[in-house]
């Protein structure tokens, strides 16, 4: 029995390291950039949802839409800002601006929220579910999250294959100019996904608080620096890729601590990271790419 | 041109110049074949060419004529058949060993280190000429001096071939189109090949700029005493200096011999020549 | 030997980039013999010739081999715990600060140009974003595994153990140097102002001379073109490692030079964020400008210091001077600028080679 709850938490973990990954990975497939803000963003939704709680008493899904609808907003002037003035510029160039938004959102919420850690309410308050006579508990929370990762990777699967938006996003991620000539808004197509990436953020920021329920100003940054190599080593610009890669990534956290080194974990799951791209150069969906001689 | 050579044919394959004849040939290709998916880029490829042989491989955009360059640089490894430069078998080279071997290309879209200067590209050719270690490099050691003037020196004159050496200092990537496809012919020529594979080099070039480039192709033949294999569109250029001539269609040959042979030969005029690029 | 105008215009560049460094040691012992220099800024003087030496080695992998690395913190670790290690174990045979601290300096250069080897074997064969990522997870690996080392030297040598302090057997005798994740403690402040200015200079005179040299112009022909590279016989393998390595030496002695300057080295203060903000000073200065990254790092190092004024809101100005910075200098209408001047003075001395066809 433990096996299967150690899977639980891992599949609950990956399923939080999966959504954030889905948010890099769509930013990088249509603006080809790393956008390190992206774990502050997650930050601030746990910061938002914490206020509307907390401080205002607001019940937890009014409290996650809040988060969602800053973070959204939040996402979108980033980009018009800071990421849209550089689309031209050498891709370091905006690595190094993004690393710019996030020291700065890091510490614009230290001064604000200072870096006590605040504690957080968990916004699943249904009981947990007991299985098999009691020996298998299954935390709602895990339930919440694995649920609401597969409703939002079906969800984006059906947005991008099915929708006008998404046709323009698929459009996009493959050759810019050409979409442009096509008549497709870039400008737009861009925004919309930074929007839907830190809307995930949000989603995502809100989960990560009720199962490690400590937040500080630098709570998003190690989640983000793992997501970002969950989605790098699932492919970078895949979304499956982001899925599988989360998945495996939280996978692999938990069963390393569990069997192996709980100090070590760090250490296992980048391990793992390097030998499974030694082994797919791209990712393991990503594509390969060759160059013309 | 003036003196076509006199071309002599060869058991089971092809010709070579006769002043070739009784020396082993530097390249001899046989059943070279590369599949891609399926899809047989080239197949069953058959060449000798004579040791300051001017060859030409000509054929209809796709026909595969860079995919044999890059199978004989060993950018890509043949799925079928054999490569013998200078009579020793490459099965297996890599493409920075078959370079230290003998042969050396151009590339078809200009692959020079845009960022450096014309001279640094030229070196870097010759990099496997003047050689000392990098401990020897950094602590400046007598070494580095006497082969860092050696190849300022060899470099200086393989410019000059072109007219080139006050463009030295230049950035390669500021020269005009016609001039970097001639620097990437000085850093072919730098690594001292026995056989200078040159693809399209006359592209985007003018009529006077390409009697240059004959001139001084068969100037290089001369004076290096190498064979010369080139991939061309432009036909007064490889009906003027090539000495034998391959045509590629859909990757396999369907023709071949000298300049008038070819010219006359109905399956080539059929796949090819009606479309003569413009002077 | 005859010099080339571009040699010379090179050489005198050259010179003046020694020349800064020497002319700012000059200027700082002069102020602090004065007793003008503050307290907190003497305190960052080894700490900004450390970053110096960081940021100019790891411009050596961006901008000379241009790979992106994200894990140069890590070497820079391995460098400052090799150096604490050797420092603390010589102590009872050699008495002479400077002999150890030259010591430790050299072993956390070797130690981290080996681990420059090990990972950049594997990593060097990946492209892009996929090289940096396993450069990032390196550096992780890194500081969780120093993290749980407990290290001790006992009598009859070193001792190290992955649990606890108890299971080094030491007995009394033994001194314990490293606490698991409490780091290196007792450590001997052996570095010196001058000792990280000399360090300084060996960098520059390592990466200026392998820059102009033959293996350095195959390592930049490995950026700029790698199939043209091959085509023309160079190993990339052998030059991407050559200048990895190298780059990650230089980082361990520069780590073992912040090291011996504090009592107390936890493995966490040579995290991501380390090497994030190592690559900030690199691109800031400019890619492949070796100057660049000097000036970028001792000023961004004192400029949290310097804006003490904005209190509170010091490293939010920062943030936003960082974001500032990188806009102006890649927004379009300045580029424009910039292109039509440079391409004035291109086009009349190029006049001269089109006449001449």
């Amino acid at each position: 029995m433990t096996f299967l709850s150690y899977l639980v938490s891992g599949l609950s973990l990956g399923s939080i390291y999966a959504i954030i990954a889905l948010g890099y990975t769509m930013v990088y497939g249509i603006a080809k950039m790393l956008n390190f803000a992206h774990g502050d963003v997650i930050m601030i939704g746990g910061y938002m949802s914490f206020v509307a709680t907390a401080h205002m008493g607001w019940p937890p899904l009014a409290s996650v839409l809040l988060a969602m609808l800053v973070c959204t907003v939040l996402g979108v002037l980033i980009e018009q800002l800071a990421y849209k003035p550089l689309r031209t510029a050498p891709s370091l160039a905006v690595l190094i601006t993004a690393i710019g938004v996030s020291y700065f959102l890091q510490n614009a919420a230290l001064l604000i929220w200072s870096s006590n850690p605040k504690s957080f309410t968990s916004v699943v308050l249904l009981p947990s579910l007991k299985l098999f006579d009691g020996q298998l508990t299954i935390s709602s929370f895990a339930l919440v999250t694995i649920l609401a990762c597969v409703a939002i990777i079906i969800g984006l699967t059906f947005i991008i294959s099915k929708t006008k938006i998404g046709k323009a996003m698929r459009a996009v991620s493959e050759d810019k100019e050409a979409a442009q000539l096509m008549g497709i808004n870039v400008n737009q197509t861009i925004s919309v996904t930074f929007a839907i990436g830190s809307a995930l953020a949000a989603i995502a920021g809100v989960l990560l608080c009720s199962a490690y329920p400590i937040l500080s100003p630098t709570t998003g940054a190690m989640p983000g620096i793992k997501a970002f190599t969950a989605a790098v080593f699932g492919g970078i610009g895949s979304i499956p890729g982001a899925f599988w890669g989360g998945l495996l990534l939280g996978l692999i956290e938990i069963f390393g601590k569990a069997y192996i080194s709980t100090q070590l974990s760090d250490a296992i799951v980048f391990s793992i990271l390097i030998l499974v791209l030694l082994v797919r150069p791209t990712g393991l969906m990503g594509r390969k790419i060759s160059e013309k001689v | 041109m003036n003196n076509p050579a006199k071309m002599v044919p060869v058991p089971s394959r092809a010709i070579i110049p006769e002043r070739d004849l009784g020396v082993t040939p530097i390249l001899e290709v046989s059943h070279l074949g590369i599949n891609f998916g399926g899809l047989n880029a080239v197949e069953d490829f058959n060449i000798i060419v004579g040791r300051t042989e001017i060859a030409g491989l000509i054929g209809p955009n796709g026909a595969g004529k860079t995919t044999v360059f890059n199978l004989l640089t060993k950018v890509y490894q043949p799925t079928r058949g054999a490569i013998l430069l200078d009579g020793k078998d490459t099965a297996g080279m890599s493409t920075m060993q078959i370079n230290q071997a003998g042969i050396a290309r151009t590339f078809q879209n200009i692959r020079l280190f845009q960022a450096l200067s014309v001279e640094d590209n030229v070196k870097i050719g010759l990099h496997n000429q003047f050689k000392y270690s990098t401990l020897s490099g950094i602590l400046r050691l007598p070494r580095y001096w006497d082969a860092e003037r050696k190849a300022r020196e060899q470099t200086l004159e393989l410019l000059s071939i072109f007219n080139m050496e006050r463009m030295a200092s230049y950035k390669a990537g500021s020269l005009p189109y016609g001039a970097q496809r001639r620097l990437e012919i000085v850093r072919a020529l730098a690594t001292r090949p026995s056989l200078l594979l040159l693809d399209e080099p006359a592209a985007g070039m003018n009529p006077s700029e390409t009697e240059a480039l004959m001139a001084n192709i068969i100037k290089i033949r001369d004076m290096f005493q190498i064979a010369i294999m080139l991939i061309e569109h432009d036909m007064r250029l490889v009906m003027g200096i090539c000495e034998g001539i391959a045509v590629l269609n859909y990757g396999k040959i369907i023709a071949k011999g000298t300049p008038e042979e070819i010219q006359a030969n109905p399956a080539v005029i059929e796949a090819y020549l009606g479309q003569k690029k413009e002077a | 030997m005859k010099m080339t105008k571009p040699g010379q215009k090179r050489l005198i560049s050259n010179a003046i980039t020694y020349a800064i460094v020497i002319v700012a040691y000059v200027l700082i012992q002069i102020l602090d013999g004065s007793g003008n220099l503050t307290s907190s800024l003497r305190g960052q003087l080894v700490p900004i010739c450390a970053y110096i030496v960081m940021a100019v080695s790891l411009n050596l992998t961006v901008g000379v081999l241009g790979e992106l690395s994200l894990g140069h913190a890590g070497f820079m670790s391995l460098g400052a715990f090799s150096g604490v290690i050797v420092s603390l174990g010589l102590r009872d045979t050699v008495s002479a600060g400077p002999l150890r601290l030259l010591a430790a300096l050299l072993v956390g250069a070797v130690i981290a140009g080996l681990f420059g080897f090990i990972v950049g074997v594997p990593a060097l064969r990946l492209r892009g974003d996929y090289l940096a990522i396993v450069t990032l997870a390196f550096g992780e690996i890194i500081k969780n595994v120093i993290n749980t080392l407990y290290v001790g030297i006992g009598p009859d040598g070193l001792r190290i153990s992955m649990s606890d302090q108890a299971s080094l057997g030491l007995g009394e005798s033994g001194t314990v140097i490293m606490r698991g994740p409490m780091g290196a403690v007792g450590v001997d402040k052996l570095a010196s102002f001058g000792a990280g200015v000399i360090l300084v200079l060996i960098t520059l005179a390592i990466v200026l001379n392998l820059v102009h040299s033959r293996s350095g112009r195959a390592i930049m022909a490995v950026r700029d073109n790698r199939i043209a590279a091959e085509s023309v016989g160079i190993s990339i393998t052998r030059y991407k490692l050559t200048a990895f390595i190298i780059s990650a030496a230089l980082a361990g002695a520069a780590g073992a030079l912040y090291a011996l300057n504090y009592s107390t080295v936890v493995a966490r203060k040579f995290d991501f964020n380390t090497s994030i903000l190592v690559l900030v000073f690199v691109v800031l200065g400019g890619i492949g400008n070796i100057r660049g990254s000097i000036i970028a790092a001792a000023v961004l190092t004192v400029l949290p210091e310097l804006l003490r004024a904005f209190n509170d809101y010091r490293m939010l100005a920062y943030a936003v001077i960082l974001i500032l910075v990188m806009l102006t200098s890649n927004n379009d209408r300045l580029k424009q600028l910039r292109w039509r001047i440079r391409s004035y003075f291109q086009h009349s001395s190029r006049r001269q080679e089109a006449e001449h066809e």
